[in-house]
């Protein structure tokens, strides 16, 4: 059988079409392509139906293995997923669409990102937000970027709460640039407060810290606000959105720019992405935002309507000068995180955070209980926490997972100082009976080599 | 239509949340606290479900207009691949970076790895790197390890070259990376002529970036005499394979001469263009350029797929994790339906219905540059500028008309330009349809110019006023 190509014209239209275009054959067509260019391969597997197609990627997916209940996060959370989600955002109206040039066809685009920008200035206390970036690291980074466009000036100062993937993505987009990037220890999980002021100075274009950290520590952020700005420099903070429904928000603690990973907010984990990122500031620094922005305004007869605005910090205008390379957001993603802050409502969005501490603390005080394992974090935490085992955590990680439970991110390959040192995350997807699981069979993996 | 924060109703609640099995915590101290929850919606679900319904039937979308949107390429999505992606939706990115576990993700690993297989055979590349999360992200990164190579070489240089046709994004990317721009004007058969660009050339120029077929749509024959100026300067060449659609199996760029390529997977992959994202950008190298590939990279051992994460000579990460993944099951199963052939066929398609396109519509509007195309064609509405029609306003014509408009004002290079890709999908009849309407909007413009001002006229809104959106910059609801 021949493959499936999805093209619906005929032979005998084939030939017609030829003959306006005054082409004997379809090769032809390809004449401007001299024949030393001609490609030297093509070596493809022949093509197969849809029912072979799945049953090949069902047998690619089952070399994953069984599931694992995930104490995990680190950027990519299990949280609940509302039915609606997914049937909304999988009208194919809105997932065939592209990006909305032409306005008065893609109001329904349009319109739900004004209230997916709405909903991340609500959630974050922020004045104005974007449409949404890629993901939670390189807004972090654009959120650097933007900084330094906003102050002028040429150096970071980055806390070691930032999850050390975006510290990571961070000095990647950072390379190439003339910027200088100041890294500050964390302290027992949190923010080292004195640490991070003293490397604040004059010529800083922004503080960037991660709220709650990499650890889990919740920090009130009001004070190194206070002492950023009393030197002219902004404060950046990458927040876990789920954390914002208990959590303070950034825009209470005077933050001038907050960036996340939208994940939680109703996308799969599905192996890291597609996800979404979302980025909320001042109205002060709109001008210096990267990405699309979409804007209320109105047609001839006063009828309210949303287009693309201030398109002329971007790279379809400015090119070269353009504020970001940025060209497209991740408008699906970022409508399932409205979909989903939609649906849960106000009430919802807090009770799902508090469920969230609630578990999380359920799990602390079991998993810290067990000889021999402490609690890292001095302060309050969401739904991750520090501990430190009394033995390297890569080993307890590697039988535990035999076991089909992940219980947690070991901190010995990106610090190695912190060895024996394990993030839990507990989301409120995970029970009572996986917690208690899960500290009956840590207990018993540190009684059983003989701690 | 109402925001959905103008049908909130206190007190209404939409999704329930389960009962805790666990004893309730201490609240946080107040200085943690937040004062007031986020003013969310206060919706029941099927006020959720009707919004949302109701908002998606004021789209223009493939799957229920014509989308000939140039440079984009809207083609059919297929169906199938959506049910693939949902196979992996549950696997956490972290697993294989735990001690032991990359047992657990030998599928998720295994699959992106194919698809780099696939993508570095389609397009003659050695090795493919899938991180990037988005076509100019992959630009982005395609500069970055250029910039990783001079260095490593030693070399001093300060310039990237882009043809003036080129995608806004190419420029801005390579400025992101620190590099400043040359600009090399369009020759007058529409393309990036060499002897242009030998006399632009010097030490200082790191890489020349290229869209070939060009944004024009045109198929530039001197690209390897390009590639060959530019490695004699020792600067590398950039393919920017978002026209990628019109060459499968037709030509490879790594095979021309290129050194480094992204592919946009949302365009000739078709993957769904989800309103504006996500997208997915995997980067293509030669071999001189692996050592500086993105961390965590794949790599196949005997025992299975592993990840190397140490390579000190990597650009690093330039995402959290593996790219955009579902996206990439979503092109690996198209690849699959497709195989060998149905590739070469979507190629074929491709160029001939935008050859048919441009011959039965060149009678009607300019065509600056008029020579067969490759897979999109170019027209200016110059002529019906002399009538005081603009192509701004043949696009609102067309979406009265039921079409969502081609690409237009794009490429700057040319005047008022409507840039049209059928893709291989459309049917004889469904572009037969659109070319009649195109017709009467040229006529139109002859006998009644001033009929296109009202224009469009059958939708929720006329034509916006876009100076005062970015006037008033209201771009979060204020009320309720």
């Amino acid at each position: 059988m021949s493959s499936a190509d999805y093209c619906p014209t005929t032979p005998q239209e084939v030939r017609e079409m030829l003959e306006v275009i005054g082409a004997a054959t379809v090769e032809d067509l390809f004449a401007p392509i001299p024949s030393h260019l001609r490609a030297a391969s093509f070596d493809l597997p022949p093509g197969m139906s849809e029912f072979e197609m799945l049953d090949t990627l069902k047998g690619v997916a089952a070399r994953n293995g069984q599931a694992v209940t995930p104490f995990i996060g680190g950027g990519c959370y299990d949280h609940l997923i509302p039915a609606v989600v997914d049937h909304l955002a999988g009208r194919a109206e809105f997932y065939t669409a592209y990006t909305p040039y032409q306005p008065e066809c893609s109001q329904g685009t349009l319109q739900a990102l004004f209230e997916y920008q709405t909903a991340i200035c609500r959630i974050t206390g922020m004045e104005v937000a974007n449409a949404s970036l890629y993901d939670g690291a390189t807004a972090l980074a654009e959120a650097g970027l933007m900084a330094l466009r906003a102050t002028g000036r040429r150096r970071l100062v980055i806390d070691g709460g930032v999850s050390p993937f975006s510290r990571q993505v961070i000095r990647t987009y950072l390379a190439n640039l003339d910027v200088e990037i100041m890294e500050v220890v964390s302290l027992n999980g949190g923010i080292d407060r004195d640490a991070l002021l003293a490397a604040l100075n004059d010529v800083t274009a922004a503080i960037l810290v991660q709220n709650p950290t990499f650890y889990g520590t919740v920090e009130d952020l009001t004070a190194i606000a206070g002492a950023a700005h009393g030197q002219g420099a902004l404060l950046v903070v990458s927040a876990y959105p789920i954390s914002l429904g208990l959590v303070k928000s950034p825009g209470e603690m005077g933050v001038d720019i907050v960036v996340g990973d939208g994940q939680p907010l109703g996308n799969a984990m599905s192996f890291g992405g597609p996800s979404f990122g979302f980025i909320g500031s001042l109205k002060k620094h709109i001008r210096n935002m990267p990405g699309r922005i979409v804007g209320e305004t109105a047609d001839g007869q006063g009828r309210r309507g949303f287009v693309l605005t201030l398109q002329a910090r971007e790279q379809h205008i400015k090119r070269q000068k353009a504020t970001s390379n940025i060209c497209s957001n991740q408008g699906l993603c970022a409508l399932k995180g409205l979909i989903f802050l939609t649906s849960l409502g106000k009430e919802g969005f807090r009770e799902l955070a508090t469920l969230n501490r609630d578990k999380s603390e359920y799990a602390k005080g079991k998993l810290s209980a067990i000889p021999g394992v402490s609690l890292v974090n001095s302060g309050e935490t969401f739904n991750e926490f520090t501990l430190r085992l009394p033995r390297s955590a890569d080993q307890v990680v590697a039988s535990l997972l035999k076991m089909g439970i992940a219980p947690g991110f070991p901190l010995g390959s990106s610090e190695p100082e912190l060895a024996e040192c394990l993030v839990v995350t507990v989301t409120e997807k995970r029970t009572k009976a996986e917690i208690d699981e899960l500290a009956n069979l840590l207990g018993r993996e540190l009684e059983t080599v003989g701690f | 239509m109402n925001l959905i924060y103008e049908q909130s109703v206190a007190g209404r609640r939409g999704v329930r949340l389960p009962a805790s099995d666990v004893p309730a915590a201490d609240s946080l101290p107040v200085e943690l606290l937040r004062c007031e929850p986020a003013e969310l919606p206060q919706v029941s679900e099927l006020d959720t479900v009707r919004h949302f319904t109701n908002l998606s039937r004021r789209n223009y979308s493939v799957d229920t207009h014509f989308y000939p949107l140039g440079s984009c390429t809207m083609k059919y999505n297929v169906k199938a691949v959506e049910n693939a992606a949902g196979l992996f939706a549950a696997e956490h990115p972290l697993l294989p970076l735990l001690p032991g576990g990359l047992e657990h993700a030998q599928g998720s690993l295994g699959l992106l790895h194919g698809l780099g297989l696939a993508l570095a055979e389609i397009t003659g590349m050695d090795e493919v790197t899938t991180q990037p999360l988005a076509g100019a992200h992959g630009e982005m990164t395609g500069i970055m390890l250029i910039a990783a190579y001079h260095r490593a070489k030693g070399n001093k240089k300060r310039y990237v070259v882009v043809p003036d046709s080129s995608h806004g994004t190419n420029p801005a990317s390579a400025a992101m990376v620190g590099y400043e721009i040359i600009t090399i004007p369009t020759a007058p058969y529409g393309d990036m002529d060499p002897e242009l660009f030998r006399a632009a050339m010097s030490d200082q120029v790191a890489a020349v970036m290229m869209t070939c077929p060009n944004t024009l749509g045109l198929f530039n024959p001197h690209i390897r005499e390009i590639c060959d100026i530019a490695h004699s300067f020792d600067a590398l060449c950039y393919y920017d394979g978002a026209n990628l659609n019109a060459i499968m199996g037709k030509v490879r760029p790594g095979d021309v001469g290129f050194d480094v390529i992204h592919l946009n997977l949302h365009k000739t992959f078709g993957t769904p263009h989800g309103g504006g994202g996500p997208g997915s950008g995997p980067v293509g190298v030669k071999e001189a350029l692996i050592p500086f590939l993105p961390v965590p990279r794949i790599v196949k051992k005997d025992a299975g797929f592993a990840l190397e994460t140490d390579n000190s000579t990597s650009i690093g990460r330039t995402a959290n994790f593996f790219g955009n993944f579902g996206v990439m099951v979503k092109a690996y199963a198209y690849i699959l339906l497709l195989g060998r052939e149905g590739l070469i066929r979507v190629s074929e398609q491709a160029v001939l219905n935008a050859n048919y396109m441009m011959a039965r519509l060149k009678g009607y509007y300019d065509l600056p540059y008029d020579f067969t195309c490759m897979h999109e064609c170019v027209f200016s509405a110059s002529r019906q500028v002399k009538q005081g029609v603009h192509a701004l306003d043949i696009a609102k014509f067309l979406i009265d008309k039921g079409y969502h408009p081609p690409t237009i004002y794009f490429p700057l290079i040319v005047k008022d330009a409507i840039m049209i890709e059928p893709t291989e999908t459309e049917s004889r009849e469904t572009m037969d349809l659109f070319i009649q309407v195109m017709i009467e909007a040229a006529e139109l413009a002859e006998s009644d110019p001033g009929a296109f001002a009202a224009l469009p006229a059958t939708m929720p809104v006329s034509r916006l006023d876009e100076t005062r959106a970015a006037r008033s910059q209201n771009v979060c609801f204020a009320g309720c």
